[in-house]
């Protein structure tokens, strides 16, 4: 199986319906009878109802019904993890109705659902709903949120605050900046971002009026958490009753991960006019409803000692939450962030207080890497800043403090303990690749053609592979984190997967397909990889967190086993040999020292024809089903390198090279894996260069609600990318694997701001902020030139 | 209501719509081609990009009805009726330049095109040709690769 298995960059089995036009996203499912739905939205940040008139919209051509928060007597949407503040009290979690009652509390907040016979007809009804509002003044800034005299988002929360949430040793902390010989601090902002995934959010909710059936048709990373958190906690559908269906989605990046009103709104409604009702996204809809990622503002100080060894850490971070808590928000800013801040390093004291504020703005949840890149972003921004600080090379002051090789399992004092690693081969091979040693000369060159060219590095880790139940129970998770993996072998032999992860472009048909077609032998044609239906897969916990290989995959290798274990015992008998004495090798039963086979495909046949079978021992059949729920996190790293050239007459950056060299434990499809990282990278370069949300603050309007505003990295935004990986396997799954859907995002910020620094440095400039866009550097290098020159 | 005629991968289709009805409207809902997808509002993303008379065009922002009496290619009328791709299809399954699927409908139209005006695309001339499609999956570096490849193989398969 050495072109099909592990190791092997097999081409996608997916690839053809997708490149043939016959992909199945939830806007090309089409259910006879089917209605569709428009949702009317609030136009402001801030705002009481005062009244709704529904009564012209009601009666316009083809309209079915319009509903209210007047008409909704279901539950709200919830929220899956509770996070403690620093005094014991749990965080303020307010009420999240899928229609809002009596105040609107971001613009694009829901008003009033209408029900038509064709798209264009609900559209039309809408502008006859006459809203009245009572415009109140809203707060966007997450700097701001929690100050005194702002306004309030919800009663219940005090100076906006969440939660007020705190994780290390203080006084550890505070010992070791005692005795430090220099103190690097700094101030950052890590933006808003919008995820803007190719397909637009959509749902069809359709109701068996036969069976009294609920079915979700939805663009979810994970249907059985919508199914579990919609039909439990909003419309009390039992599960038996409600099937989610997930199919092609096209692109997730965590947005799609969250249980969203739009879902239950189709589903309840559909009940209640008993015919379906497809509700899709416009592009600006997106925009302003679609959870939004990162929106932190830090405060950090790194102690160090005379020699550059990092003695302490203190952070101090506002998140922002949005209006209302999303599905996964409050665990991003601490669980998948504060946790990280030890990084590569072996920093003995750290000590880190978030807080969460609400703000009238979209709801903030996890976005590709999920508190990892601010992490990550605040650690390299910081440690770049000290080597420039204390005159220790950049390259020398990391390798100085890196967490030795030898030194796994390594604690941190942040609470996660890192299985393996080894930061100095990712660190050696990325600056070999991207030849760190020959800078000077391009410099140099470039600089003969007016440019400035910079250099940046990022050595990173993340926490991911989500996620041991039991440690994400005690922290505030309110549900497991494992996953399932079903192996179905039918009667002639082919196979049929099932897993609880959802794929969204990662290629798990094909990847899934390898581990099997590796491991039970047979061809990879044999193999159909099914997932993203509540009714076929057995349970599952979806994907995000890059989760799927190391947990899913793990789940598939458990079950892969049992299959193996129990065909072991029918090729026993079917050979008159012993169970002791079988061996199971590419496809093969054979018997030591015998001549004697069976394959595979015989066995299977066996176990669904049992003639000759050992009835009274063994039940027919062959179909396996594990639950794997990991025992710890996995811990990918590794180093990225951007080199950028910038014309100081305009502040454009260009990025000219980038490598990047992860770790992400055993790769099983080498093509896939870089492709997730050319993905994730470039994103990360979105973040540094080009993309920001931004509200206006008087107004809390979003000013970046389309693609004429908010710049999305397009292809020739970009350079070809130098892409290679160094494992060490992860020691507690069965696969080694560690997971790569979010190193590039993670990685790569800090790379390039950190290169941006480098060219902009010998022009007086020390700080620029995410996005570098050719404005900010053409004013940063003004006012860094203006320094120098009054200097 | 009125009526527009077209041929649509080489069949003739006809059909009775609203004067406001979209050209990606009328291919998703009237001739069931879901190939053709819907990323954005603004013209901007290019997901929707099909052919008309051999030319790409987002037919989010074309009227039906100016499509009257034109010859429409989408993503459905490229592979043979055999199932051989394209290629430009086989040169994005070969060189992995797609990973959800959503954007590729219309990256692949647009690269057909852009292929066909310019002979020997260099690197740079598929990026910013390509500047009017937006993917959020694979960061380009391998739609460029296959795009380059599936150019090549358009090319040489012309000479054949």
């Amino acid at each position: 199986m050495a072109d099909s298995g592990i190791g092997a960059s097999v081409k996608r089995k997916e690839d053809f319906r997708f490149l043939t036009g016959r992909g199945t996203y939830i806007d090309d499912i089409n259910r006879p009878g089917q209605t569709c739905a428009y949702i009317l939205r609030s136009p402001h940040a801030h705002a009481d109802i005062v009244k709704i008139d529904v009564a012209k919209a009601k009666v316009a051509p083809g309209v079915i019904t319009v509903l209210t928060g007047a008409d909704y007597d279901k539950g709200g949407v919830p929220c899956g993890w509770q996070i403690h503040s620093k005094d014991g009290s749990p965080m303020i979690e307010p009420p999240h109705f899928p229609l809002c009652k009596d105040k609107v509390r971001h613009v694009g907040d829901q008003v009033a659902l209408i029900v038509a016979e064709t798209y264009a007809l609900a559209k039309d009804a809408a502008e006859l709903i006459d809203v009245t509002y009572k415009e109140q003044k809203p707060i966007v800034s997450t700097g701001d949120a929690d100050k005194p005299g702002v306004a309030q988002v919800w009663a219940a929360a005090k100076n906006n605050t969440c939660y007020d949430w705190h994780i290390g040793d203080k006084a550890a902390a505070d010992a070791a900046f005692g005795k430090a010989a220099h103190v690097t601090k700094i101030d950052l902002v890590n933006q808003r971002l919008i995820p803007n995934a190719m397909e637009p959010r959509a749902a069809i909710g359709d109701f068996d009026r036969a069976t009294g059936d609920y079915t979700l048709y939805t663009t979810s990373q994970n249907p059985h958490v919508i199914r579990l958190l919609m039909g439990a906690f909003v419309l009390q559908i039992p599960e038996s009753k409600l099937r989610v269906v997930a199919p092609d989605v096209g692109g997730g990046f965590g947005s799609k991960i969250f249980h969203y009103s739009e879902e239950a709104l189709v589903t309840w409604a559909a009940g209640k006019i008993q015919r379906p009702i497809k509700w899709t996204a416009e592009r600006s809809e997106s925009f302003m409803t679609d959870a939004h990622g990162r929106d932190h503002v830090s405060h950090a100080e790194l102690a160090l000692d005379k020699d550059g060894k990092f003695l302490g850490l203190r952070v101090s971070t506002k998140a922002n939450m949005g209006a209302y808590l999303s599905t996964f928000a409050p665990c991003v800013p601490t669980y998948l962030y504060a946790t990280l801040l030890a990084g590569v390093y072996t920093t003995p004291a750290i000590y880190a207080e978030v807080k969460a504020v609400f703000t009238h703005t979209v709801p903030v949840d996890a976005y590709r890497g999920a508190g990892r890149p601010e992490a990550t972003y605040l650690l390299e921004r910081l440690v770049e800043k000290a080597a420039r600080e204390t005159g220790i090379d950049r390259v020398e002051l990391r390798r100085k403090n890196f967490i030795p090789t030898n030194a796994f399992p390594y604690q941190t004092p942040v609470a996660l303990q890192y299985d393996s690693g080894d930061y100095f081969s990712t660190l050696d091979m990325a600056l070999k690749a991207s030849d760190w040693a020959g800078i000077e000369t391009r410099r140099a060159e470039a600089k003969k053609h007016g440019k400035l060219r910079g250099i940046g590095i990022s050595t990173y880790l993340e926490a991911c592979g989500i996620a041991p139940s039991a440690v994400v129970g005690s922290l505030g998770a309110r549900a497991g984190l494992y996953e399932t993996g079903s192996i179905r072998v039918h009667p002639t032999g082919s196979v049929t997967v099932f897993t609880g992860t959802h794929s969204h472009g990662q290629g798990h048909e094909t990847t899934f397909a390898q581990l099997v077609s590796d491991g039970l032998g047979i061809p990879i044609e044999s193999i159909e990889v099914s997932h993203g239906d509540t009714n076929k897969i057995p349970f599952g916990m979806g994907t995000y967190g890059s989760r799927s290989l190391a947990v899913g995959g793990s789940a598939i290798v458990k079950a892969m086993d049992k299959i193996v274990k129990k065909a072991t015992r029918i090729a026993a008998h079917l050979m008159e040999a012993s169970v002791a004495d079988v061996e199971f090798k590419n496809g093969t039963f054979t018997v030591a020292g015998t001549d004697k086979s069976k394959t595979f495909g015989e066995v299977a046949l066996t176990a669904y024809v049992p003639h000759n079978y050992p009835i009274t021992e063994l039940e027919p059949g062959l179909e396996e089903t594990a639950f794997y729920d990991p025992l710890n996190f996995t811990y990918p790293g590794g180093c990225h390198i951007c080199e950028v050239e910038i014309d100081p007459d305009t502040g454009v950056t260009k990025v000219v090279n980038f490598t990047a060299v992860d770790d992400v434990g055993r790769v099983i499809n080498p093509m896939i894996v870089e492709g997730q990282v050319h993905g994730g990278v470039t994103q990360g370069i979105g973040q540094a260069l080009l993309e920001a949300c931004a509200y206006d603050k008087d107004s809390g309007q979003l000013l970046t609600g389309s693609y004429m505003d908010y710049t999305m990295p397009r292809a020739d935004d970009l350079p070809n990318f130098k892409v290679a990986t160094h494992a060490t396997m992860c020691t507690h799954n069965p696969l080694g694997s560690k997971g790569v859907g979010e190193v590039g995002a993670i990685g790569s910020p800090p790379a390039v701001i950190n290169a941006v620094l480098d060219a902009l440095a010998p022009l007086g400039v020390q700080d620029i902020s995410m996005p570098a866009t050719p404005l900010k550097v053409w004013q940063a290098i003004q006012a860094g030139s203006g320094r120098m020159a009054a200097e | 209501m009125l009526t527009v005629s077209m041929t649509v991968n080489g069949i003739a289709v006809s059909a009775d719509v609203e004067a406001r009805t979209l050209l990606v409207q009328f291919l998703r809902e009237k001739l069931g081609l879901t190939g053709t997808h819907i990323g954005c509002d603004t013209s901007q993303c290019g997901a929707c990009v099909v052919h008309l008379n051999g030319k790409s065009v987002k037919s989010c922002t074309t009227l039906a009805v100016q499509a009257n009496g034109a010859a429409v290619t989408t993503i459905e009328g490229l592979a043979a009726a055999d199932g051989t791709l394209h290629p430009m299809q086989e040169a994005f399954r070969d060189n992995h330049g797609l990973q959800c699927g959503f954007c590729t409908p219309g990256m692949v139209m647009s690269a057909i095109d852009l292929a066909q005006s310019h002979a020997d695309l260099s690197e740079a001339e598929i990026r910013e040709g390509l500047e009017g499609n937006m993917c959020r999956c694979t960061g380009y570096h391998n739609i460029v690769k296959a795009v380059k490849a599936g150019a090549q193989a358009m090319t040489a398969a012309m000479r054949r």
